[in-house]
Formats: structure tokens, sequence, C-alpha cells
């Protein structure tokens, strides 16, 4: 399993009512099912995700992020999933603040844009980067909302809500919180409403 | 339960029932008895666990996988159902019925009214969607059904399979509504409307109580000819007739003058569907069946929220729509989805890519058989 996936997974409790948005064939969801007895659902805009996921047994709507959270309603869900999507959004902020209307917590992961390579391509090669964790030109990338991971936390505080734990990683392997903003190539975040900026 | 069908005439092809009533109907009418025209394929489980009932289009009949007594055509549904399929008699005990109303052996207009000793024509109440689940319902009972593992079905199809989670929450676990809707549009009214108005348009129609010999012919005909405009798409009827002629070559092959007969293939085409629609159907089923559909509006009871009409849903639900389906839009079975989400139930919607318009659901779908197998697989499991 991917390290980011895993690291996704390990933050799911047992048991939980999931739904991971943008879940493409449904790998995940499917993981989470059978180790660890999630009622899963999920949402993916590609039809032949959708096929794939139902395929596997998963409650699965082709959908998008953007629109169709509004329909469920409030709490709905232990745990919304939005697994290297977040950069994909036309609106990440509402969608953030979707999913933890919709769900008492969400796992956040995306690439770092602030990661020295990123940094390195832009600031000495004068080009977008096209990275491992990158690896589509700017013209052809589905990811039009690249933040670092500064940003991120920023933006989670702005929005008044407060991140329970984070990981990070590189290489596929975790590494330290410091300095991640700069070394790690990807962030896992998990957010809940902050409880004493609830109403 | 248990007999074996090669013992229990219940079970089988071409079968009739005829359940004792009185049937009440929503309309506040009931009917003395129910005569229901039905198919079995494959064998009940010992625990009654895999029962399907497949449910048809305005107008289909029982015959989903076999061959058509009248027409000699395969089922309507061979893409789906039959060995190695999605809905494999191997696995499956499946069930599917002629619909209330209609014309290939359950009560319907063309029925004898028991206290005129005459045929019901106009005089048979008028029937709705949830007349048509409760008949179903019925028939499940004489067959010892209990509980479905699903139900599925297309079009009108889907609405009964929709209704069939509302009407009797207990007796489904899943549901399959595929190129369908929650409610007819006010086009999808509209078009019916053209087509009854044909009918009855016919002199030979005559009120309803025409002899069977003798039907509203023509009007039926045009009927079939405009509904059948709404089951394609307009990509689909030009790549498939454009303005090609029947007899010229090309346009400016002016031999012979201009006319009014079929010149155009695509005319040709409609006239053929219509001319063979009427040796199947009968007219008043036509009529009835229409104004059932045009009456379906799950939200209805509700003030027009539909997710209150799924609240405390148990079932698992997988809708299908078609790219090119503008009878029942993809904006349709999102309506659905939504409402099902907004009422916390497990839900699977996709939408496939097709050219051939709301007929999609009939013809060959590979990715609908692949949702439609890896969903009902699901829930055996489950």
């Amino acid at each position: 399993m991917r390290p980011d996936l895993a690291a996704i997974a390990a933050a799911v409790p047992r048991g939980a009512r999931v739904l991971d948005i943008g879940c493409g064939d449904g790998a995940l969801l499917a993981y989470l099912r059978d180790t660890k007895g999630v009622d899963a659902r999920g949402i993916d805009v590609s039809a032949a995700n959708v096929a794939g996921a139902v395929a596997r047994g998963l409650s699965v709507m082709q959908g998008d992020a953007d629109a169709d959270l509004a329909d469920y309603p409030d709490d709905a869900f232990d745990m919304a999933i939005l697994s290297d999507t977040l950069q994909a959004m036309q609106r990440p902020a509402p969608v953030l603040l979707e999913l933890l209307r919709i769900a008492r917590r969400a796992v956040v992961s995306f690439p770092n844009f602030g990661h020295w390579r990123v940094r390195a391509s832009l600031a000495v090669g004068g080009r977008m980067p096209v990275t491992k964790t990158l690896p589509v030109s700017w013209h052809e990338t589905p990811n039009i909302h690249f933040c670092t991971i500064d940003d991120f936390r920023a933006l989670v505080a702005e929005l008044g809500l407060a991140i329970e734990s984070a990981a990070f990683l590189s290489r596929g392997t975790r590494r330290p919180s410091a300095g991640a903003n700069l070394f790690a190539e990807q962030a896992v975040f998990v957010l809940r409403r902050d409880q004493a900026r609830q109403h | 339960m248990l007999a074996s069908a090669a013992t229990d005439n219940r079970f089988g092809l071409d079968r009739r029932a005829i359940l004792p009533g009185p049937f009440a109907l929503v309309g506040g009418q009931s009917l003395s008895a129910l005569e229901i025209g039905y198919e079995t394929y494959g064998t009940l489980a010992p625990d009654g666990g895999n029962a399907i009932l497949i449910c048809h289009a305005l107008t289909m009949d029982q015959h989903v996988a076999s061959l058509h007594p009248r027409t000699g055509k395969p089922g309507w549904w061979t893409r789906l159902v039959g060995a190695g399929l999605p809905i494999d008699p191997a696995r499956h005990f499946i069930i599917c019925a002629n619909v209330l109303g209609g014309c290939a052996g359950s009560t319907g207009p063309g029925s004898i009214d028991p206290a005129t000793g005459d045929r019901y024509g106009m005089a048979f109440p008028v029937i709705t969607i949830r007349d048509m689940v409760n008949a179903q319902a019925a028939l499940l009972d004489h067959l010892g059904v209990a509980r479905l593992a699903a139900v599925i079905g297309g079009s009108m199809g889907g609405m009964q399979a929709l209704d069939w989670a509302v009407a009797h929450p207990d007796r489904v676990r899943s549901v399959v509504a595929i190129a369908s809707a929650a409610r007819h549009s006010a086009q999808n009214i509209a078009f019916h409307e053209v087509g009854r108005q044909a009918i009855m348009a016919d002199p030979d129609w005559a009120g309803g109580n025409y002899a069977p010999a003798k039907p509203p012919a023509a009007g039926l005909a045009v009927a079939r000819m405009a509904a059948h405009i709404t089951y394609l798409s307009e990509a689909g009827l030009t790549e498939r007739f454009g303005r090609r002629l029947q007899n010229r070559k090309t346009a400016k092959d002016n031999k012979g003058g201009f006319g009014f007969d079929a010149e155009f293939q695509v005319e040709s085409y409609l006239r053929h569907q219509g001319l063979a629609f009427v040796e199947r159907f009968d007219a008043n089923s036509y009529l009835y069946i229409t104004r059932a559909m045009d009456y379906f509006d799950l939200a209805a009871p509700h003030d027009g929220v539909l997710a209150h009409a799924f609240a405390g849903t148990k079932a698992r639900f997988a809708l299908v729509s078609f790219t090119s389906d503008w009878l029942y839009p993809t904006a349709e079975s999102r309506r659905i989805v939504r409402a099902l989400n907004a009422a916390g139930a497990a839900v699977s919607f996709v939408e496939l890519e097709s050219p051939f318009g709301h007929d999609a659901f009939l013809l060959d779908a590979p990715e609908m058989n692949r949702v439609v197998d890896g969903f009902l697989r699901a829930g055996e499991t489950a």
C-alpha cells in the first residue's frame, strides 16, 4: 500500500462511517472495509473509476466534491477522506468546511508545494516543477490549487478548524514535523472542528 | 416452499397465476381478482435469499430472457440475464411479471370485467406504479418469496424498483434503477399525451370498446412512432439514418417527383416500428400504463421532499444513467441519489457514456453489466 494511503488508513478508527472523496477505483475504501470493518462510501468524478469501485462491492457515486457534498446531512460520517485531491478542487476552503460539516473528522493529504525540489525547480530552472509526486505538466495537471504545508496550516486556522495530528512523508517514509515544509513531499493531516470556536 | 421447479407448476416459463381478491388500488377502487402472467428462472434457495425481481418497461413483458411466444424474438434483457451474466439462473431465482394493466397475461383493460362479462375497456380503473408493485408483491406471496435480494428495472421498471423500496421496505435488500426517474416531468407527460391522443383520435378506438380483431392500429402506431423518437438520441438517429433517402441514390435524383411516401429512411424505420408494435401491444393497455407513469412522483406524498420518501430505508441502491438519454436524463438520477444520500442510504451511482439514448439500457453495455454484477455480488456476501 502506498505510504500516504497507509498513513490515512492509520487515522481511521475501526467500524467508522467513512466517506472517501475522490476515491478512485476504491482501493483504499476496500482496504478499510476489509481490515477495519468501516461503512465505506465514496465519490469520484470518473465513470470508469466508479464502475470499478462498485464492482468491488463499494457504495460509490459519480460526483464532484465541489458540488455534491452539500447533499449529505450534518454528521453523516465519522471520517471524511480527501486523499491527494484538495489541490484539484475548484474551491478548497468551502470543501474543507463541508468535510467537517458532514463528518466529525477529516483526513486530508496533499503534495507539498514547499518541498525543496519544487522550490529549486522554480528558483533555479524557472519552470513549474515536474516531480515524482507532481508528474504532470502545468497545462495538463488537474491540480489547480497547490499549497505548501504552511499554507495549509494557515488556511486551517483561518477556517477555525483544528489539527488533531499530522504525518509527513518523504520518499515513502515518515519524517519529523520539524522542517516538514521544506523536506516533506506529502502531508497527511487529521482535522476536526475546533470545539472552542463552535457555537 | 421448497417444491422444485420440476414438480411445482408455479415455477417456470410463461406461467399464469390467479390470485383471489379483492385487490385494493391506490385510486380507491378494487379488483375482485388478480391474474398475473409471469416467468421464473432458476431455483429459490432454501433460505429464500436469492430471489431477484425484474421489472419491465412500458412496452415489455414477462419474457425477459425467453423467446417471446408471439413474436419469436429473444427476451428483452438477454444481455443482462442468463448463464454467466450478472443475473444468472444458476445463482438467482429470477421473477419477471407482466405489469398490472398490461396485455401479456396480467389483468388489464383487455381482461373480462366479472361485473359485466365484457371487456373492461375504459371501465378499467386507472392504475398507478404503486398498484403494479403491489400486484408483484401479491405474486411473491403466491410464490413463497418473503424477501427480495434485489429488485431491478430500467425506465418504468426502474420506477417500480424505486417504489418497491418505498412501498415494501422490509421486503427488498437491494434496488437497481437504470435510466429511470422518481417522477414524470412535464416533457415526459407531454410525449405520452401525444401518444394517447393519437390512439383516441383513431375512429377504430371507439371509446375503448374496439373488437380485438379491429384495434385502433393507426393511432397506436403513431403513438409508438412518437414514443420511439424519445428512446433514441439525435446523434444516434443522425448516425443511423441521416437524411438518407429510401429509394433514391442522391438528394439530387428527383425522378418520380416528390411525395409523402416514406421517402427518408428514418420515416420508413419509424413506420415499421409502429406497425410491428401494433402486432404485439394493446391500445388500451398503452393508455393505462402511460397514465400510471405520468402519475408517478415518489416525492408527492412528502410535500415534494424526495429524501422523506426514502427515510429510514435499509436497502442498498444502485442507479445508472446514460449520457445521451434525454427521456430520463442524468439529472433525474442525480436527484434520486441526492435524496438517498440525504436519507443516509447506501447508494452507488454512475453515468455511463453511450450514444444510444434511453434505449442504451437494453443494448450491449459492458460497464452497466460490470456495475450491476459488482453491486449484486456485494449484496450477496453482505
